[in-house]
């Protein structure tokens, strides 16, 4: 058995290959909320408070183009909507924990801890600890969004684009799901979401990413009937 | 409090109530077998759907062509993490290709 230090170190440890991505992410970020003609303090506070880089870009984007208050709200709530797939898929896991810890679990349930946590959850050991593996990959991604944040709005730094670190989120991705397609229906799962992903990437809001992850779902589970 | 103050508190309490959602559900709903099920395939799903994008889309239109560097760098990566299960090891792989690409073409 794990002990809690052990797996809140360990969740720090396996979220630092995705952080490479994130960081860049965030000081461009940063910058884009001081162009769009947001304070410091509230570019700042919105990593806080929102704390979720696509709904902060769009909303940034829409804010410069002097977008309706209305609107931006409806637009940030559907980008986030996808949270609600990883809401259902952590929730078995942390059915027992008391509402203080599902209270920071959810805040912190980005697409980059999740991904890291729901693998850590499926692997073997019946650790009764794997929460604080989830906090601790949790709390390096937002510890490292908010860092790149300020870095970006109050030294205006980015990474230069050429060095394609965006690139090593899909990587990770790839590392973390390529090892859990044991059987065909996995593998038609994670295939059939893929393409419906590319076919309906046109859609807005990121709604092609809920559209193919459906589809890989009912896929899978029509593979398994099989 | 300027209204972008507002609109950002609540987009930010929107999402954390989209986070915790099922989690709160889930905890007082008797679950049918087949949600149950489907869970299994959501990690693989969406994973999934992130990642073919990232790899296949160029501007915005599919290419998979060899011109396509991130696709071809992306292919070297699942087979990596395929044969090494190692995460530090796939990401070498695919950023080694996916640069040194972008350096000799």
């Amino acid at each position: 058995m794990q002990s809690a230090k052990n797996e809140f170190l360990h969740g720090i440890k396996d979220e630092l290959p995705i952080l490479v991505g994130v960081i860049p992410f965030g000081m461009i970020y940063g910058i884009l909320a001081l162009s769009a003609g947001l304070s410091k303090a509230e570019a700042q506070a919105m990593s806080v408070i929102v704390f979720a880089g696509s709904a902060q870009f769009m909303l940034v984007q829409l804010l410069g183009v002097g977008t309706p208050a209305l609107v931006m709200i409806v637009t940030g709530f559907v980008i986030n909507l996808r949270h609600a797939l990883y809401s259902a898929s952590v929730a078995p896991h942390v059915q027992k924990l008391n509402p203080i810890w599902k209270t920071i679990l959810s805040y912190l349930l980005t697409d980059e801890a999740y991904a890291v946590a729901i693998t850590h959850y499926y692997k073997k050991g019946d650790s009764t600890r794997k929460h604080w593996y989830f906090l601790g990959a949790g709390l390096a991604l937002w510890s490292s969004w908010q860092v790149s944040t300020a870095v970006g709005v109050f030294l205006g730094a980015q990474v230069p684009p050429g060095w394609s670190l965006d690139f090593t989120l899909a990587l990770t991705f790839i590392a973390l799901v390529v090892p859990t397609l044991k059987d065909r229906p996995s593998v038609l799962a994670a295939v059939s979401a893929g393409v419906v992903a590319v076919l309906t990437a046109g859609l807005p809001y990121k709604l092609n990413l809920i559209v193919a992850a459906v589809v890989g779902i009912i896929v899978g589970l029509w593979s398994e009937q099989q | 409090m300027n209204s972008f103050w507002l609109t950002m508190i609540i987009v930010g309490m929107l999402t954390f109530g989209i986070r915790l959602s099922f989690i709160v559900i889930l905890d007082r709903w008797e679950t049918p077998p087949m949600i149950q099920r489907s869970l299994r395939f959501v990690p693989v799903a969406v994973l999934s759907a992130i990642i073919f994008p990232e790899l296949i889309l160029r501007g915005g239109t599919p290419d998979v062509t060899f011109e396509n560097l991130r696709l071809i760098a992306g292919i070297i990566a699942i087979l990596v993490a395929w044969k090494t299960k190692n995460i530090i090891w796939t990401i070498v792989a695919g950023m080694g290709v996916l640069l040194a690409l972008q350096y000799f073409l």
